[in-house]
């Protein structure tokens, strides 16, 4: 697209009206005619509702009587609108920042392999489907439940992996020879020597919770120089001995047992079988004791709330920069190619490496293209609205809060104090304009 | 390269790389392939997951992770889409959809061409002022016009219907629309156009049949742009309608239940990201180049 401001401003125009004194119609009817739709558009739904906007954020909710600069008093007295300031002065902080290396970054690493569309399509794609439906994305992605949220299930697979779940949620010793509960584990009371047999009986687990693979608890054969045992569900239905294992009484099996020496510390640790045996070999002599480690009951990972009060920002923030990276990438990608090779080969061949070229020439070179990124990713920031509202769910709107959502809440979602959200609006409005007064100085320059 | 310059002078020096410095820039490249795949499928993933959800059964959502379809195929069901496809409120809003961005990219378009070229074209006194002035409104945000746009619709009975949209969206369009294609027909050669003021044609005639047809290019960039704006809006759509639903605001009000809807929400969710994913795949080239020549809406 050539833009070639030069000729611009030198004027280039059709024939000069002519020189007669034609009629004002005669001689600007047809440029009237050309202009007139848009000024039409720009005046209505632009020049005139600022001005109005402006106007109404002096006047209160209903718009009868002037009340100064009280709206824009409340905006950072309010504890919601308050909030709502804050979060936007995080957003500027975090995101433009991180949108513009994680773009520079991809494309830096795009620029050293060949066949980059598909990366360069996956990571944009996002720039294609709306803000909105971005939100909807991430709020599945969300969900505390790790059966439904895919950050969670990633979460809970890496955790599972370094402490997997235990195989019952809660267990009482079902006689006297068994000490303690879950959190510390059921020791057996009377020591034991290879050689001889533990037995641990366990009670108060609902037939649901067996695990599964259960079969008819046995009493192992004792082992020389070892210890076997034996943990199970001590519960007959009808009857039964407590203490003694019985027929119709199921083994647990997966059940950590740990064999503690008489300082209490752990010697070793096994896992039972389906039918409730467990075995340590070549134990030796000594006195230990039997225990069920509080493994046995750790419960399944619950998730991270990410749409919680506290996490909510960064939440969004995430998935913000997911659908921005692509436009960031895509653009310094284009800054990078437009770098000529012959300097940063001089430079290499001056002895400078790979860091000091990429640092000394490469960044300053971008230095241009880094900053449309920036101020733009700024100017949206600013702006958000779309995609906090879709992701936020309505508990936590007030702690998501940004100016945008604010402003349409004030105005329009239930609270309809127009001169508030007039003044809301006007804020933002004195917010974006230095930004972007930035941004067009720097067409100017450039066009 | 320092080794074939060692070779002797008398025979031609045949650069070949020694095996060890292939091997090396191997080594050094696959990690960043690597990477490079690791963060590609990343970034496909909350869309991929989207796209499961909409296709698991109902029973079977809340209880497992859309990612269990990939190993149970049996679980993946399009019924979800015939279901929407049956809800009226979704089947109508997808149509209001189309109607509005439709509306809503070809008018600016139109209105800003007309503008543009009076801009580049046409001689009248303060032109270069008017100009910078339809850009600098380039900083207004929404925001400042949702107020007086409600209650003026509300007395013109605008409120709650397409055509209240579209003009909005063609008002709030035209400011960039009218700085990119002003620039762009600025860079048609003025003897074309001399030749055809010569050839006594009106401004109209010189409009329709020789601007339009060169600004294509710019035009349909633009066009693309706007239309996806347009297609993703929430915001407009939200104040100034009721019952007129873009498909986003659908969504947006089944979301109350989000977790009681999903086998709705998800659906309706990847449809409405479908057609912009459409429009970018087919039209990729236009979307890089439009962005990469400076915008900011």
């Amino acid at each position: 697209m050539s833009v070639d401001a030069q000729t611009a401003e030198a004027s280039p125009a059709g024939p000069p009206p002519e020189a007669y004194k034609g009629s004002l119609w005669e001689r600007y009817g047809v440029t009237a005619v050309f202009l007139a739709p848009a000024l039409i558009f720009l005046t209505v739904w632009i020049v005139y509702p600022t001005l109005s906007t402006i106007r109404r954020s002096f006047y209160d909710r209903d718009g009868s009587s002037f009340i100064g600069f009280d709206n824009y008093e409340t905006l950072f007295t309010d504890d919601t609108l308050f909030t709502a300031i804050r979060n936007n002065f995080l957003w500027i902080l975090i995101v433009p920042a991180f949108v513009t290396a994680i773009g520079l970054v991809f494309a830096v690493l795009l620029e050293r392999v060949r066949f980059s569309t598909a990366f360069k399509v996956a990571v944009f794609m996002p720039m294609a489907i709306s803000l909105f439906a971005a939100g909807v994305i991430w709020r599945l992605m969300y969900e505390k439940d790790p059966a439904q949220g895919t950050v969670n299930a990633g979460i809970a697979v890496v955790k599972d992996a370094v402490t997997p779940s235990g195989v019952l949620s809660n267990a009482r010793p079902s006689t006297d020879a068994l000490q303690g509960g879950p959190k510390g584990g059921l020791e057996l009371k009377d020591a034991i020597q290879p050689g001889e047999v533990a037995q641990l009986g366990l009670t108060a687990i609902r037939e649901s919770e067996v695990p599964e693979g259960a079969e008819q608890a046995v009493v192992p054969e004792p082992l020389a120089g070892g210890i076997t045992g034996v943990v199970w569900r001590d519960f007959k239905p009808g009857g039964g001995t407590p203490g003694r294992l019985e027929q119709g009484e199921l083994g647990l099996p997966g059940v950590t047992v740990e064999l503690r020496d008489d300082g209490g510390s752990q010697v070793a640790e096994t896992k039972t079988e389906p039918n409730g045996t467990f075995r340590f070999e070549d134990v030796e002599p000594g006195t230990y004791r039997a225990a069920i480690g509080p493994e046995t009951f750790q419960t399944p990972y619950a998730g991270v709330s990410w749409l919680g009060a506290g996490l909510i920002l960064p939440s969004i923030m995430i998935a913000y920069i997911w659908v921005w990276a692509g436009f960031s990438m895509v653009v310094i990608a284009a800054g990078l190619a437009a770098i000529p090779r012959d300097l940063l080969e001089a430079a290499r061949t001056d002895g400078a490496n790979e860091w000091q070229v990429f640092r000394r020439i490469t960044i300053p070179l971008l230095a241009p293209v880094l900053t449309v990124v920036f101020i733009t990713m700024l100017i949206y920031v600013l702006k958000v609205f779309d995609i906090v509202i879709a992701i936020a769910p309505g508990s936590v709107q007030d702690d998501a809060n940004v100016i945008a959502l604010a402003m349409w809440r004030t105005s329009f979602g239930g609270v309809n104090d127009f001169g508030l959200g007039a003044a809301i609006a006007v804020f933002l409005f004195l917010l974006v304009i230095p930004v972007l007064a930035i941004n067009i100085r720097r067409f100017r320059r450039e066009v | 390269m320092t080794a074939a310059a060692v070779e002797t002078q008398e025979q031609p020096v045949v650069l070949r790389e020694p095996v060890a410095k292939k091997i090396v820039r191997f080594l050094s490249r696959t990690p960043v392939y690597l990477i490079i795949a690791f963060l590609g499928v990343l970034w496909l993933v909350p869309t991929l997951g989207l796209f499961f959800t909409s296709v698991l059964d109902p029973s079977v959502i809340g209880r497992e992770g859309w990612w269990e379809v990939l190993s149970k195929p049996s679980q993946a069901t399009f019924d979800n889409y015939r279901e929407i496809f049956d809800n009226e409120a979704i089947t109508t809003s997808i149509w209001t959809t189309l109607w509005i961005a439709l509306g809503g990219t070809i008018l600016p378009i139109f209105v800003a061409s007309l503008a543009a070229y009076a801009f580049a074209w046409l001689e009248f006194p303060g032109r270069d002022w008017l100009f910078l002035v339809v850009v600098a409104l380039l900083v207004v945000p929404i925001q400042m016009a949702l107020i007086p746009i409600f209650s003026l619709y509300n007395d013109l009975g605008l409120f709650d219907t397409v055509l209240g949209l579209v003009l909005f969206h063609t008002a709030f369009g035209l400011p960039f629309a009218i700085f990119l294609l002003r620039n762009f027909f600025i860079g048609i050669p003025r003897d074309l156009l001399e030749a055809a003021r010569i050839d006594g044609a009106s401004e109209l005639r010189i409009f329709f049949r020789l601007i339009l047809p060169l600004g294509l290019p710019a035009i349909a960039s633009l066009a693309i742009f706007q239309f996806l704006w347009v297609w993703n809006d929430l915001l407009v759509a939200l104040t100034f309608g009721r019952d007129t639903q873009p498909i986003t605001v659908a969504i947006f009000s089944q979301m109350r239940q989000f977790s009681a809807n999903i086998e709705l929400i998800a659906p309706a969710a990847f449809i409405s990201l479908a057609i912009p994913l459409v429009v970018f795949f087919a039209f990729q080239r236009y979307f890089v180049q439009g962005l990469l020549a400076g915008s900011v809406k």
